[in-house]
């Protein structure tokens, strides 16, 4: 079976939550919309403080080509635009949006029917994209817009669904995969036309084998699609570990990107989202979002407006444990700890884990002990013991030799080493500075206007 | 209740493994060898083994205590392998005062001068052996009799062949089970292995260093027993004896495997382990020692930090 060709570890899966079919959660009374949901520039607020607004209405527009649309996900007054904290307790701009009913906009279609028949051309695909601003919902929130414009002299010859789904715990885009089969292909031939290629491969992790059977049942009636089985191994829902468990092809290190081999990958809720938008004027004010966590009562799926507050879901899914210890936007490996549970759902949350009291705290590091387990587990082929030493020393001019901006911080490092070392904190710092001291080189060496 | 949520970075996953499971792991790993040297050698095995652990746990807590300073480190069980690597690699009838020497010099002079578990350049087990194989060389090879083997009276078998024996000295399965005289840990060739299978399923090293090491020795030996126009007999002999005979086993399985002294790389690993089968088989066929396994290890040992400047893993991306 098929999967990157290095490194790795294989944590417990925990995938608690995916015998749940998706369940709607009732819509809140007030939704919080950062600006700043994607990667990019913020979008700009189109909506002030007052204003009547319907679901699916656009409230917030890219603020540049590289950015993305926000539009209400309720119907309602806006109540403030102002800054609030977010998860992590830190003050970003959000528009507060004060729910009456859920009234939508002209021209959505809420209709369950499935509309096949696509006879926009890739430019106009693109196009609605961006207007329902989507962006990457496997939790890297990039653009899709942007991901889909291929580079003038680039060409792509194959597109690649992530259904890989290797977080532990998540099951967003099983369900996903599982209840909107349909749908999710004719995304996959509406992405194929807009990129124009005639192969799409839909990568999946072999511990979702009713995924799997379902979609290579559904996958025989659209040509060239082809469903990929993937051996489990964390981090292969990394773009460029699925490229090369896929195809193949290994992408260069930084700047290179997936294009440069001739791929371009798109997580599976992404799709879906591709498909309501292209065929059904939807944009992107909704989402699937896994709760789950060994102490939490009823581990569940939830179809989530975006700007609904963390602990509705939380209390859903029968309230937060009383041994919660932490509260990850995300999964265990690389989702963020929260201290704010009143913060949003964003486009980029496709779960809410939460680990209780024990499981929570780092454990005391001691020495290391030159096991190599770091360099075994890393999927770059780096040597993260050393990395991590250098950047102790602030020896940038190493780390950057030893290819520090290739670490793409996917923590299989760090949860390998049984020393408990904190690896990872030190690489994202060494590999922070390494960047900034490339980013003045080349502003250096750029011709002065 | 939101205020004591606690924030770290991510991953929030740590292993189950740490650094006290890998070591007691490998002193389980241990165990049936410790068992069939017992039934071979008699009851003092366990007094040499037992005296050599307390020996290295004492001198590191000790030492720790009272001139390192900072956190215990006796907890982590490292001392205790070491003190049975180093009781492996002593004759049974070996006096008490010498077992006490040794675990000084593995553990004062070898780990603790260095930083104590993972900064030590050298194998500390080896470096005590050595020592005393030097220093008193008249006791670390006055290996006691084995009943029913007059053949050998009381030399190890590698010893034997370096006079002159032929390499079918012992039979092969002598040489798996252990009938015969040496060191406390070289003398069971399958005991061995069953504690090289445990370690792989404990996955506390991989199969690569082990393996490059015994097939380098076998390959060695082949091409040597080929030059001297053996016959067809012998042809496998000669291999098969030197892969099961002596150190071999002990010393690719459990110290050329040590982390702190192996590098960092598979690739490096492999070269590390040519070096040390290659070494072994020039000390046992050409120089003043029967056995080499020690000094090539150490030899090697001397060369990881260099293995680790210049072979890097394989690059993701990078052709």
């Amino acid at each position: 079976m098929k999967t990157f060709p290095m490194g790795g570890v294989h944590p417990s899966e925990n995938k608690l939550s995916c015998g749940k079919p998706v369940e709607v959660l009732p819509l809140p009374e007030t939704v919080m919309i950062p600006l700043a949901q994607h990667i990019g520039a913020p979008a700009v607020a189109k909506v002030a403080k007052g204003d009547k607004v319907l679901t699916g209405q656009l409230i917030a527009e890219a603020g540049s080509f590289m950015s993305a649309n926000i539009h209400s996900p309720v119907s309602g007054t806006v109540a403030a635009v102002d800054m609030q904290p977010n998860g992590q307790g830190l003050r970003q701009m959000m528009i507060t949006i004060k729910r009456e009913g859920d009234e939508w906009a002209e021209g959505i279609d809420r209709s369950e029917t499935l509309v096949k028949e696509c006879s926009l051309s890739a430019e106009q695909i693109i196009a609605k994209i961006k207007d329902a601003g989507i962006v990457g919902m496997g939790g890297a929130t990039f653009p899709t817009h942007v991901k889909l414009s291929v580079p003038p002299g680039k060409k792509a010859d194959a597109l690649i669904i992530n259904g890989v789904e290797c977080e532990p715990y998540l099951t967003s885009d099983h369900r996903t995969m599982l209840e909107h089969g349909e749908e999710l292909l004719v995304g996959v031939s509406i992405l194929m036309k807009a990129i124009g290629v005639d192969r799409a491969f839909i990568g999946i992790e072999n511990n979702k084998p009713d995924a799997i059977a379902h979609l290579s049942k559904l996958v025989k009636e659209y040509h060239g699609v082809e469903v990929v089985p993937l051996k489990v191994r964390y981090p292969q829902g990394g773009e460029k570990q699925l490229i090369a468990a896929v195809t193949g092809r290994q992408v260069p290190p930084p700047p290179a990107l997936p294009i440069d081999v001739g791929a371009v990958v798109c997580n599976a809720s992404t799709t879906l989202a591709v498909y309501y938008a292209v065929q059904k004027n939807k944009p992107l004010i909704e989402r699937v979002v896994t709760i789950t966590g060994k102490s939490v009562k009823e581990p569940k799926n939830l179809l989530t407006r975006m700007g609904t507050p963390i602990q509705s879901l939380i209390d859903a899914a029968g309230g937060l444990p009383a041994d919660a210890g932490k509260v990850i936007n995300g999964g265990p490996m690389m989702g963020r700890a929260m201290v704010n549970l009143a913060s949003p759902v964003t486009k980029g949350c496709s779960g809410i884990t939460v680990l209780s009291g024990r499981d929570a705290v780092r454990r005391d590091a001691s020495q290391c002990i030159k096991c190599a387990k770091c360099v075994a587990a890393c999927p770059m082929g780096l040597e993260p013991y050393y990395l991590s030493k250098m950047t102790q020393k602030k020896n940038w001019d190493e780390l950057e030799a030893q290819m520090i901006t290739s670490c793409i911080e996917c923590g299989c490092c760090q949860s390998t080493c049984p020393s408990y070392l904190p690896l990872l904190d030190w690489i994202r710092l060494g590999k922070q500075s390494v960047m900034g001291i490339i980013r003045q080189r080349a502003a250096a060496a750029a011709p002065k206007k | 209740m939101a205020n004591k949520l606690i924030v770290a970075p991510a991953p929030h996953v740590q292993t189950m493994q740490s650094t006290g499971r890998i070591m007691r792991d490998v002193v389980i790993a241990l165990v049936p060898a410790l068992i069939v040297s017992t039934v071979v050698f008699g009851w003092s095995v366990l007094c040499v083994t037992a005296l050599s652990v307390l020996s290295c746990v004492g001198f590191e807590y000790l030492i720790q205590r009272f001139l390192v300073g900072g956190k215990p480190t006796v907890g982590n069980w490292s001392a205790v392998v070491t003190g049975v690597l180093l009781a492996f690699n002593l004759p049974a009838s070996i006096p008490w005062w010498i077992v006490v020497m040794g675990a000084f010099v593995a553990i004062a002079i070898a780990k603790m001068t260095f930083g104590g578990l993972g900064k030590n350049p050298f194998n500390p087990a080896l470096v005590g052996r050595v020592f005393l194989l030097i220093a008193y060389p008249v006791q670390m090879t006055a290996f006691p009799e084995i009943e029913g083997l007059d053949a050998l009276s009381g030399a190890t078998p590698l010893a034997a062949v370096k006079h002159g024996a032929a390499a079918d000295i012992l039979g092969v399965q002598d040489l798996l089970l252990g009938n015969m005289p040496g060191s406390l840990g070289e003398v069971a060739a399958l005991a061995l292995f069953a504690g090289f299978v445990y370690l792989l399923w404990r996955r506390v090293i991989t199969w690569h260093i082990p393996v490059t090491v015994l097939v380098t020795m076998a390959a060695f030996a082949f091409v040597v027993a080929l030059s001297r126009g053996a016959e067809e007999a012998a042809l496998w002999q000669f291999p098969l004896f030197h892969v099961l005979a002596g150190g071999a086993m002990l010393g690719a399985i459990f110290m050329a495997t040590d982390y702190s002294t192996s590098p960092m790389t598979v690739r490096g690993g492999v070269i590390f382990a040519v070096g040390i089968g290659a070494i072994t088989m020039c000390i046992r066929l050409w120089g003043a020692y029967p056995e080499g396994m020690s000094f090539a290890i150490l030899i090697m040992n001397s060369t990881v930090p260099l293995i680790n400047k210049y072979v890097k893993p394989k690059r993701f991306g990078v052709k």
